[in-house]
């Protein structure tokens, strides 16, 4: 098991050729209180960069880009009940979608949890 | 080309700062830019800043807001050329919300007006002052003279506690009711205090030398029912009561009916007119005006903000100016601008938001009531 960080804040943890994606512990105490989470259905294709699920805190809205290109196996539907898991685990429960990756070698352009924490340190 | 020149320079004008700016960074403030000023957007979250609002008591600091007096032999009759409040039969030590209009009566800002004893009093929004400033100049006649006090510090403090927690340094205050107000001695230093808020809660607003600011804040704060809150919460909170923001849900294209604030337009300036723009702004009232300022509940959790077009059926038929979740409530509200014909109490809407339909229903505000401490009707 495999986990990367963008510097989008996102994170993706792989195992196998599926890919569980969440936002970082940076990025929710950056956004605040959130109060939405869409997530992608099952089923639906993203490239790499592509708009893939909406984040609502009560100051603002932010899109989630999709950090690896591939197919949706699962959204996490918890989140349209419980926002704020986001908030209080946001590297946990707090997920927002698995996708079973298109591109293996787009992993290489991810960060390892050591260059995430001092790419945050340098903000 | 000298238009690009201008604006490049006035991108480099840094930000000023509060007087406390020091002290919000210490208390855990997270500054972000608005209105010409660094000022704190939260503290410890937004969420949990409102609903201590809520229960408990505030301290909102809202240096950045222009207090202005006026001075001169009729100020009060000089004012009203601008604005259709009745300023004239303001008593001594009461407030009042204005606007102040251009010549077709758009609102150029909302303010509040105070007599006091020697002059009148102005807090006008900080991000207008200096547009304010010169177009009163330009207005007034020279008789009357105009000083912008930016040696004091302004904080609002807000919630059901906030007079007992304010009393606890002043006892005084409790004399006062809802849009009055009065000076006050703290610690050898005059306040200016006057019962208003912006939060739907009962409060007060206090005017503070710059140098004595810092004591009367840390005093307040000591008080177990206060906690500084941002920025962030003051815009849920002011939602949640159904006030409007300026540059959100009016701006100088918006008249006093559009936004629904014909409360402020005074019996005898209704009959009289003789301020700016009130041919416009009186025939809308007798007539009716093209669009209005109303509340949307929103169907869902998702938010809909600022910007989204509203629609009936296919028809575009407005705007959103202010949106966001309501923490109170725990569902998201919004204020928006609507063709009249559609700006019932109950009419279904939709509005667009990222090209997702999201239900919403026009609704009486406030969402949230107010719970000012008002004087028996006399």
């Amino acid at each position: 098991m495999n986990r990367y960080f963008t510097e989008e804040h996102e994170w993706v943890e792989v195992e196998g050729n599926t890919a569980t994606v969440g936002i970082t512990d940076y990025a929710q105490e950056q956004l605040g209180d959130v109060v939405f989470v869409d997530v992608p259905a099952e089923g639906k294709q993203f490239d790499k960069g592509d708009e893939a699920a909406v984040v609502e805190s009560v100051k603002a809205a932010s899109d989630v880009f999709c950090p690896v290109s591939g197919t949706i196996v699962e959204g996490n539907d918890v989140l349209a009940d419980e926002p704020a898991l986001v908030n209080t685990d946001p590297e946990g429960d707090g997920w927002f979608f698995k996708l079973e990756l298109s591109d293996m070698s787009e992993l290489d352009g991810l960060m390892d949890e050591a260059a995430y924490k001092q790419f945050v340190a340098g903000l | 080309m000298p238009t690009d020149h201008i604006a490049e320079l006035l991108e480099r004008i840094p930000d000023k700062l509060l007087p406390l700016d020091r002290w919000h960074r210490a208390h855990g403030g997270r500054m972000v830019s608005f209105a010409g000023y660094q000022m704190p957007v939260q503290y410890e979250g937004v969420m949990a800043e409102h609903l201590w609002t809520r229960e408990h008591a505030g301290l909102f600091d809202v240096s950045h807001m222009g207090q202005t007096v006026l001075t001169g032999e009729t100020p009060d009759r000089a004012l009203e050329a601008v604005v259709p409040g009745d300023i004239q039969a303001l008593k001594e030590n009461r407030l009042r919300y204005t606007l102040l209009l251009n010549e077709t009566g758009g609102i150029l800002d909302d303010l509040m007006v105070t007599r006091r004893a020697r002059d009148l009093y102005l807090v006008v929004n900080g991000a207008t002052k200096y547009d304010d400033l010169a177009y009163l100049r330009e207005t007034l006649p020279d008789e009357v003279v105009i000083t912008l006090l930016d040696e004091r510090a302004l904080f609002a403090l807000q919630g059901p506690k906030a007079a007992a927690a304010l009393a606890s340094l002043i006892p005084e205050v409790t004399d006062l009711y809802f849009m009055q107000a009065g000076a006050f001695v703290f610690e050898g230093t005059q306040l200016w205090i006057s019962r208003s808020g912006y939060t739907g809660e009962d409060g007060f607003e206090i005017s503070v030398d710059v140098d004595h600011a810092e004591a009367l804040v840390d005093r307040l704060c000591a008080h177990e029912s206060v906690k500084p809150i941002g920025l962030g919460a003051r815009d849920s909170l002011r939602l949640e009561a159904g006030l409007p923001l300026y540059g959100h849900d009016m701006n100088d294209e918006v008249t006093p009916v559009e936004a629904d604030l014909g409360f402020a337009i005074s019996k005898r300036r209704r009959i009289e007119g003789g301020f700016a723009g009130a041919d416009r702004v009186l025939g809308e009232l007798n007539g009716g005006a093209a669009r209005k300022r109303v509340g949307l509940m929103v169907e869902g959790r998702q938010p809909v903000r600022e910007g989204a077009e509203i629609f009936a059926g296919d028809i575009p038929v407005g705007i959103v100016t202010s949106g966001g979740f309501a923490p109170s409530l725990g569902v998201p509200v919004a204020m928006g601008l609507v063709a009249s014909r559609h700006a019932a109490n109950g009419t279904q809407l939709h509005a667009d938001v990222r090209g997702k339909r999201i239900a919403v229903t026009v609704a009486a505000m406030p969402f949230v009531s107010h719970r000012y401490r008002r004087a028996s009707v006399t």
